[in-house]
């Protein structure tokens, strides 16, 4: 049974200057379970696609079943038996779970959705699923949604299968039951890749681990002989020296205290959970974690974008030394209360700007509404586009461009330029370096320093580990919306920040098994 | 099914989003596509006709231009079209479908013969237009704002439901003519035909250059509230991107609604110099598909007020260029119709020539970085 | 029994007036359940009604001897054929040039009402002829009841099986087209496209294809809402303008049947018969007689707000309705 389901070997994947794989080699064996490993942007999705004929590898083979092959397309892809489970679901809401499983299908015979439905309940008993394969997937849970996604692969015949971090979006029990069904699979003489950052996942699923640092396969190991210290050192590498800059901050004072912050996402499952933290005033508070757990909702619940279920959120105004809880306000209803908030948008141009509108018109997002007129002023915003845009040595022809054509880094030094201008006392950046080159991020850390030095707060949210060591205070660990641990960014270490990172309550799920 | 070794087939033509063209370079392609339009127009009256195009040509101008009276109507009728294309452009601008401007104006109409036809002996002409007027920009912007309304709280889709409203407003005529009308000839004849209460007074001897004095401050009204108002800034950028507005503290919903009954006001001020400038009567058809070509129009110059002064000029040409042709031949005045349609085609798939560019003969696979 | 053969008269009335509806409406629907909201089957109504007549009256004009049979046979083609180009005309601008939806539909509308009512003008001129259209041979061949059936069955064969046989067969498209829509592979992939091309083109379905083939198709059914008007309810006559705002009411039977074929069979015969209720309704006054006119507009809003706040999902339009779609802008 242990004969060798796919090979890869030296898969190089490059987009344009930016190497997303390099020299990846892979093997999966029949009846095994492999756990990817990797930071993001390590280059672990876009490995996945590789094998299911999104992407074209620009070196290497793909060896199935002893033979090199080919695999152009998706449809390639099924035909070598390689079923992929995204993370974000590729299902038509109003349909069935039937009718879901079979879409696109070619089958020979008569279109008989009963029978299909027979098939699915076989699928369904052998693996252990619970699943009516005539209900609509409106009507269903995450897990329920992911199961039909399962369920379509293994209808199409699948003998290796790809996950894409299946847990993030399931509860700690969804996710022991997920497990089962895999554990079912590999017994069965099934191939199965699982990306993941959870290391008690690995440990506890999968026989072999691969690990990916930024692009680059660093190795293979077998989960019997690993633990997390192994695993977390493979994962985040050597700590690298940046030489960025950090001031002492100078006085620091309470100006933004989060206490006990709950959110829910719409299918139940806890975005944010028990959040408590406070950000001092001459200080940058960095924010680690795997991308989506919680990030972003804890930002815009700052902002007053995100409706919480419970918590408050005091704000320390300094000039009038009063406090004020944010929670549940609208952003205007913020800035009106004098909050002197800046916010940095992971989305900058769906959400900090407007890809369409000039530099200059970007600018009057925040301002427009100053003065009784009716009409907009846009003497101010001028100068503020043609100060940034010196300042911060933004190339663009002029600042009547639209910020669309600018480069991501230009973009960016717009949005944050915009942002400091307001002379803020919080500033909140999500992942403000992301797709710069190293000039630019620099600058951007130049930037956050300076607001540091006035006083300001600020609240970094970073990727690169390097970075968040070098640049923040403090560092704020998030993992599955909770706070896994808070250290100073001047003594710890790399493996203590990633062991965070990948660390999510152990206790709390073994009590729910109980 | 493993050894499964087909190459590829790639296709002979592909497409893919260009970016930002140079302005001139958008320009040109615009000119040339909308200069194939004028051709392939000619071309097919030509086929129609079997006449000499250099013959067509000339009896399209002086369709248009051939005398006083002609240039006259055919500012009115450009103005109309204007006035109503300016109408629907705040809302359009917010990607609020309004399919229901014929409806909006119709009613507006209605209004103001309604002042006309109960109250218009009662007041002096001059306030009898200006409480038409206001009668008017109340009944254009309800008949918007009901639609606009469902689609804040329910997001019911306004593209239908603005659209059915048309024809509401269509019945609610007829139901009134029939009403004013005992005889049920369904004519209704000039309202204060004798003593002229309630219509717009001659300007230097022209009856249509008050109308069009009012459609150019419309225009400039409606250019200076949308590039300049802070207004006119919150409709760009709700159009634009919902979660941008959300993030620098818009209120969606308020801004959706404020801009539907402003649309749905302007029909009713077009409704008003329909009624009391041009017509001076009503029937359930009266608005003669402007309220649609207006749309059409309102797209084909990019939701921009000056654009859409040359863009209604142009359909307004051809309509009556090609009117006269047709009287010319003794053949049905339909042909008008005919070339705007084919003329709003061509001009709206240019728009694909300058935001898409196309590939003959794949070489190299290209791959998107996620 | 006089009343009786009133109401009898009156049903056959509803279903005259409700078939052009129905190929409409039917059209619309196939149209709308690939993502396609097609506003421009107004005018390729009017293009399936003179796209007919034109055929029809070459094939009289230019034969000694036109045979009833081949008169239907050619208009039917020509019809058809007319108004799956305008359909493939909007396919072309809005799935391959990905141009608006609306403002296409729109300006095709004002072009197959202007084309319809151009050659319905100045078809005759063009041959030398004069006075207006009438196919009196297509058109009665049209009208050819059911033998037997009709007139053995007393005053229920009268009212049932006098109809020409487009009455039967907008029937039968609409039936079938639910059984396709509902029950076929080729109907879960055509939804499966109006509610999330993107999902649809993964799971491997060419959704340009099918999104030209449903609007050309819903089109050409669609135009034959047109023929029959002319054909068979104006006996081969041509008026300009004389099919009026139908096509909007056709997609108004869209709404309010709810995007199911079956459910607009009934639909199309109310609405019908609204539309021609106060000729058989004595003693209404004129203003009454617009009101009930007005009653199938005002019970589509109703239907469409309800529906809207209900949220029920099967009851709303397809959620892809009136968007391009286009692979690379995930």
């Amino acid at each position: 049974m242990n004969n060798v389901a796919i090979e890869l070997r030296g898969i190089t994947k490059r987009f344009g200057s930016v190497v997303a794989n390099k020299g990846v080699n892979l093997t999966v064996c029949n009846g095994e379970i492999l756990s990817l490993l990797g930071e993001n942007g390590s280059g672990k999705t876009t490995l996945m696609n590789v094998i299911s004929g999104i992407y074209h590898p620009d070196e290497g083979q793909i060896i199935i079943g002893g033979e090199p092959v080919s695999i152009n397309s998706p449809h390639d892809a099924f035909n070598y038996k390689i079923g992929m489970i995204h993370q974000h679901f590729k299902l038509v809401d109003l349909f069935t779970a039937a009718e879901n499983i079979i879409l696109g299908l070619n089958e020979k015979g008569k279109f008989d959705i009963k029978s299909v439905s027979k098939k699915v309940a076989e699928i369904s008993s052998k693996y252990g699923f619970d699943i009516d394969p005539n209900k609509k997937i409106y009507e269903m849970s995450v897990s329920e949604k992911q199961t039909v996604e399962i369920i379509k692969v293994l209808y199409r015949g699948a003998d290796i299968l790809i996950l894409d971090e299946p847990t993030a979006v399931l509860t700690p029990q969804e996710t022991r039951k997920l497990f089962d069904i895999l554990r079912r699979m590999r017994d069965d003489g099934k191939a199965i890749i699982i990306i993941t950052h959870k290391l008690h996942e690995v440990l506890d699923l999968s026989d072999k681990v691969a690990v990916l640092r930024h692009g680059e396969y660093v190795g293979t190991v077998n989960t019997s002989e690993a633990d997390e210290n192994i695993l977390t050192e493979m994962m985040v590498g050597k700590k690298v020296e940046l030489n960025i800059e950090r001031p002492e901050p100078v006085d620091p004072q309470d100006r933004l205290v989060v206490e006990h912050i709950d959110c829910m996402s719409r299918e139940g499952v806890k975005l944010l959970d028990d959040v408590s933290f406070t950000v001092r005033s001459g200080e940058i508070l960095g924010i680690a974690g795997i991308a989506g757990s919680g990030q972003r909702e804890l930002l815009e619940a700052i902002a007053g974008l995100q409706k919480l279920d419970g918590g408050s959120i005091i704000y320390h105004n300094p000039k009038t030394g009063t406090s004020e809880n944010l929670r549940d306000k609208t952003p205007l209803e913020i800035r009106e209360l004098g909050v002197r908030l800046s916010f940095v948008p992971e989305d900058r141009l769906g959400m900090g700007l407007v890809g369409n509108m000039s530099v200059v018109d970007n600018m009057m997002l925040r301002s427009y509404r100053r003065g009784k007129s009716v009409f907009v002023e846009r003497h101010g915003p001028e100068e503020l586009a043609h100060k940034i845009i010196k300042d911060l040595e933004v190339a663009t022809p002029d600042a009547e461009t639209p910020v669309r054509r600018l480069s991501g880094g230009n973009v960016q030094k717009v949005l944050l330029g915009r942002e400091i201008s307001s002379s803020p006392t919080l500033l909140m950046a999500a992942y403000p370096v992301r797709g710069l080159d190293i000039n630019s991020s620099y600058l951007i850390y130049d930037l956050l320093n300076d607001q540091k030095r006035k006083g300001v707060a600020v609240i970094f949210v970073g990727e690169d580990l390097d970075v968040l060591l070098d640049l923040c205070d403090r560092i704020m660990v998030i993992g599955s919306g909770r706070i896994t641990g808070i250290v100073d960014g001047r003594n710890a270490t790399k493996n203590e920040v990633g062991y965070l990172m990948t660390k999510t309550d152990r206790e709390e799920e073994k009590s729910d098994a109980e | 099914m493993r050894n499964n070794h087909k190459t590829h087939k790639e296709p002979l033509v592909y497409i893919t989003k260009r970016g930002e063209l140079p302005k001139l370079k958008a320009m040109m392609i615009k000119a040339i596509v909308i200069l194939v339009g004028i051709l392939f127009c000619a071309l097919v009256t030509i086929l129609l006709t079997s006449e000499n195009p250099l013959k067509v040509f000339k009896a399209m101008f002086t369709g248009s231009f051939g005398s006083p009276r002609k240039v006259w109507n055919l500012f009115q009728a450009s103005a109309i079209l204007l006035g109503i294309s300016l109408a629907v452009t705040p809302a359009f601008k917010m990607r609020f479908w309004n399919t229901g401007a014929e409806g909006q104006v119709l009613i507006g109409m209605l209004a103001t013969i309604t002042c006309m036809f109960y109250i218009g002996d009662a007041l002096p002409s001059w306030l009898l237009i200006i409480v038409s007027l206001f009668a008017s920009i109340i009944a254009g912007a309800v008949w918007a704002g009901i639609p606009g309304y469902f689609k804040a709280i329910w997001n019911t889709n306004e593209t239908l439901f603005t659209l059915m409203m048309n024809y509401v407003a269509a019945q609610l005529v007829s139901l009134l003519i029939m009403y004013w009308v005992p005889s049920g000839s369904m004519v209704l004849g000039l309202v204060n035909s004798s003593t002229q209460n309630g219509w717009f007074p001659t300007i230097f001897g022209q009856k249509y250059l008050l109308n069009i004095i009012i459609v150019a401050l419309l225009t400039a009204a409606v250019y200076v509230y949308l590039k300049k108002s802070k207004q006119g800034y919150e409709i760009a950028v709700v159009g634009e991107s919902e979660n941008t507005a959300r993030y620098i503290g818009i209120n969606v919903k308020k801004v959706i609604i404020r801009t539907v009954l402003i649309s749905g006001a302007l029909c009713g001020v077009m409704g008003w110099i329909l009624a009391a400038g041009t017509d001076h009567s009503i029937n359930s058809s009266a608005v003669g598909g402007n309220g649609f070509t207006a749309i059409m129009v309102s797209w084909m110059s990019k939701f921009n007020p000056i654009t859409m002064i040359f863009s209604s000029i142009l359909v307004c040409f051809l309509q009556k260029g090609a009117g006269e042709i047709a009287s010319n031949l003794g053949l049905n005045s339909s042909v008008g119709e005919v070339l705007t349609g084919i003329m709003i085609l061509f001009i709206v798939s240019s728009d694909f020539f300058v935001n898409y560019s196309i590939h003959f003969r794949k070489k190299e696979r290209k791959e998107k970085q996620e | 029994m006089d009343v009786f053969v009133k109401i009898m008269a009156f049903i056959a009335a509803t279903v005259v007036q409700g078939t052009p509806l129905l190929f409409g409406a039917v059209g619309e629907i196939i149209t709308e359940k690939s993502g396609n909201l097609n506003l421009g089957i107004p005018g390729i109504m009017y293009i399936g009604g003179i796209s007919g007549i034109i055929g029809g009256y070459l094939y009289e004009h230019f034969c000694a001897e036109p045979i009833p049979i081949l008169c239907v046979i050619i208009s039917l083609l020509a019809s058809l054929v007319g108004s799956a180009f305008i359909a493939f005309i909007y396919s072309f601008l809005t799935i391959t040039l990905k141009a608006n939806q609306n403002v296409v539909g729109l300006a095709l509308t004002t072009l197959g009402v202007g084309l319809g009512n151009f050659y319905g003008g100045s078809l005759l001129k063009f041959f030398g002829e004069d006075g207006s259209i009438s196919l009196y041979i297509t058109g009665n061949a049209y009208k050819t009841k059911i033998p037997f059936l009709s007139d053995h069955l007393g005053i229920f064969g009268e009212t049932f099986f006098s109809f020409g046989f487009l009455v039967y067969l907008a029937i039968f498209i609409a039936i079938l087209s639910q059984w396709i829509i509902n029950r076929t592979r080729v109907g879960l992939n055509l939804r499966a496209i109006g509610e999330n091309p993107a999902t649809a083109d993964a799971a491997g379905i060419n959704v340009s294809l099918y999104k030209y083939v449903a609007t050309c198709v819903g089109g050409a059914i669609a135009g034959l809402g047109g023929l029959y008007f002319v054909m068979d309810y104006t006996t081969g006559a041509w008026t300009n303008n004389g099919f009026g705002d139908r096509g909007w009411l056709a997609i108004a039977i869209v709404i309010f049947a709810l995007w199911k074929p079956r459910s607009a069979i009934l639909s199309s015969y109310i609405f019908g018969g609204l539309y021609i209720a106060s000729v058989f309704i004595s003693g209404l006054s004129g203003s009454t007689k617009e009101l009930i006119k007005m009653l199938p507009y005002l019970v589509t809003i109703i239907v469409l707000v309800f529906t809207s706040s209900r949220k029920k999902r099967e009851h709303q339009p397809p959620a892809a309705l009136g968007q391009s779609y286009f692979r690379e802008e995930r």
